[in-house]
């Protein structure tokens, strides 16, 4: 909690980093014992982008819980973050019994912020994720984009320096999807995030990040890292996209294929 | 300061705006539909009982002292109605029943939280209060009479144990059943112990909570009638002494007005959980396909 409450954010010093270095995570003991991360190294410079790509089953989750503190790591570790992280998930878990805005403002009301200023802030922020009209709505009434819209809303109230997603668009339709990508990489850019983007979809990956981290299944390692020099904003139907996918794919294949076999 | 809902813009609505339940513009037509939908079933019940009622009657199995027609019992029960004797009954029995039931209420809720909350409780009492949820509360009458001897103490003692075990037992499940992901969003958002439970957990049981409510209440108004009709107390006119004191007349019209009287109030009480289960239903969205 080293933020300044209030300050504007491009003022506020931030770290923003996120180092990991030779993480295992194992769940369980003796032979039943199961590797989900084994000696994963990543440094996440400030401000940048990342997907964490592989096939299911590859720990990719389990990386963001470990970064997030909500689950203790076997071994390594992981520096230089600031703790609570903003964390969203595939599905919105927003809570049925508070209104739109009343779930944004309880990421405030947890960290203490008083009642007059959360309106506020809830208010602002349903601005920022193009919501403004909906703030007294239920859950339910929303769509499944509209939801996850609010969830960011919720995970920015946080006000944390990281972002991580973990699946965030797998449940929506394609062109939903297609929105929330140009929302977020706006986001992304206005406020200067670190984000871990978790997904299994590649365009999605190459369409969103500065970098893709291809993951290895079982156990999961680091496989390859592309740098993705193409220039923002970006379409996930262009050719460059496309051609960039199409070799991450390919690396991807012969991996589920190495497993499958 | 409540925002007009525009049509959403054109930057909102992906595919999925196709998935929005649509404004609920007649919804007045839809609660009256419901309101008959709901009610024509009761009338038709209703004459077929007294219907039947009437030919048993007519077919005279009993002497009409016993068993009394429906229109003489209709008649008592209005001539009844019209004395403060009837309503003063009611008063008192409503008075311990609600007495018996809030106690209840504090005893389960804080019960069941430390149940659902400290594992060694659970392993020590979790299946006793399931065991006492099945037991039949009229066991307990002869004990709470020797403890308590025959007095208002006796009856709200059996009142209490028969509706603990339901409101326990409801907020038991309801902490169990917290969804994981509900959980985990109040970690992230750096909520630990005493404030998880403040905003997620405890607003997460509410709809297991109304059910052990409406459970509780079920048990306690049984366990209170039973109680009436044993525990007679000096001076209190309660619905089960009065009730009683007609069997000693041989006055079967105003026994069976106390059982039409204490069957309308069950459903009464019973339609007040329902609306209050419908509308956390609704405002939550786990009804959307109606």
């Amino acid at each position: 909690m080293s933020l300044t409450r209030g300050a504007p954010r491009a003022d506020a010093a931030r770290a923003g980093a996120v180092v990991l270095t030779d993480v295992v995570k194992r769940y369980g003991r003796g032979p039943g014992a199961v590797t989900a991360l084994d000696g994963v190294s990543l440094d996440v410079a400030p401000g940048s982008f990342t997907c964490l790509l592989g096939a299911s089953g590859c720990g990719k989750s389990t990386l963001l819980s470990l970064v997030a503190g909500l689950d203790g790591l076997t071994s390594g570790s992981i520096d230089d973050v600031e703790r609570p992280v903003a964390m969203m998930f595939q599905e919105s878990a927003l809570f049925p019994w508070l209104t739109v805005a009343g779930n944004v403002e309880l990421a405030l009301r947890v960290k203490g912020v008083g009642r007059a200023e959360r309106r506020r802030r809830a208010a602002e922020l349903l601005d920022t994720v193009r919501l403004s009209g909906f703030a007294d709505k239920r859950p339910h009434e929303l769509s499944g984009g509209m939801r996850q819209r609010v969830a960011l809303a919720r995970a920015l109230a946080q006000d944390a320096s990281v972002l991580l997603m973990d699946e965030p668009f797998g449940a929506l339709d394609a062109m939903t999807r297609d929105l929330l990508h140009d929302e977020l990489e706006r986001i992304w850019r206005e406020r200067g995030l670190t984000v871990l983007f978790v997904t299994h979809n590649v365009r999605e990956a190459v369409r969103l990040g500065d970098r893709v981290v291809l993951l290895s299944s079982r156990p999961g390692r680091v496989l390859h890292e592309y740098d993705v020099d193409l220039e923002r904003p970006r379409r996930i139907d262009s050719t460059p996209v496309a051609n960039l996918a199409a070799e991450i794919t390919d690396a991807l294949r012969e991996e589920v294929s190495r497993h499958a076999g | 300061m409540p925002v007009e809902v525009k049509e959403p813009s054109r930057e909102l609505s992906g595919l999925d705006e196709l998935e929005r339940t649509p404004a609920t513009e007649t919804r007045w037509g839809r609660f009256a539909s419901r309101l008959w939908a709901g009610t024509w079933p009761k009338v038709l019940a209703l004459a077929l009982v007294i219907g039947a009622w009437q030919l048993v009657f007519l077919s005279g199995r009993w002497d009409p002292w016993v068993l009394p027609s429906p229109l003489a019992t209709w008649q008592e029960l209005a001539a009844y109605a019209a004395t403060p004797g009837y309503w003063e009954a009611i008063v008192i029995t409503m008075q311990r029943a609600l007495t018996g039931f809030a106690l209840s209420v504090a005893i389960g809720s804080v019960l069941g939280i430390a149940v659902a909350r400290f594992k060694p409780l659970r392993a020590a009492i979790g299946s006793l209060i399931t065991g006492l949820q099945t037991m039949p509360s009229i066991m307990w009458f002869p004990l709470a009479i020797l403890l308590f001897k025959i007095s208002e103490s006796a009856i709200l003692f059996v009142v209490v144990l028969g509706a603990v075990p339901s409101i326990a037992n409801g907020i038991i499940s309801g902490i169990d059943y917290v969804p994981p992901g509900w959980k985990r969003v109040g970690a992230v958002l750096g909520m630990r112990g005493f404030q998880l439970y403040r905003h997620v957990i405890l607003p997460a049981t509410l709809p297991s909570f109304v059910s052990g409510l409406k459970q509780g209440w079920a048990f306690a108004w049984r366990s209170l009638m039973a109680g009436e009709l044993l525990v007679i107390v000096a001076g209190q006119g309660s619905i089960g002494a009065l009730m009683q004191g007609a069997r000693e007349f041989n006055d079967a019209p105003r026994v069976i007005t106390w059982i039409v009287t204490v069957l309308v109030v069950g459903i009464l009480v019973d339609a007040v959980f329902r609306f209050a289960d419908n509308r956390i239903r609704s405002s939550w969205g786990l009804n959307q396909d109606q």
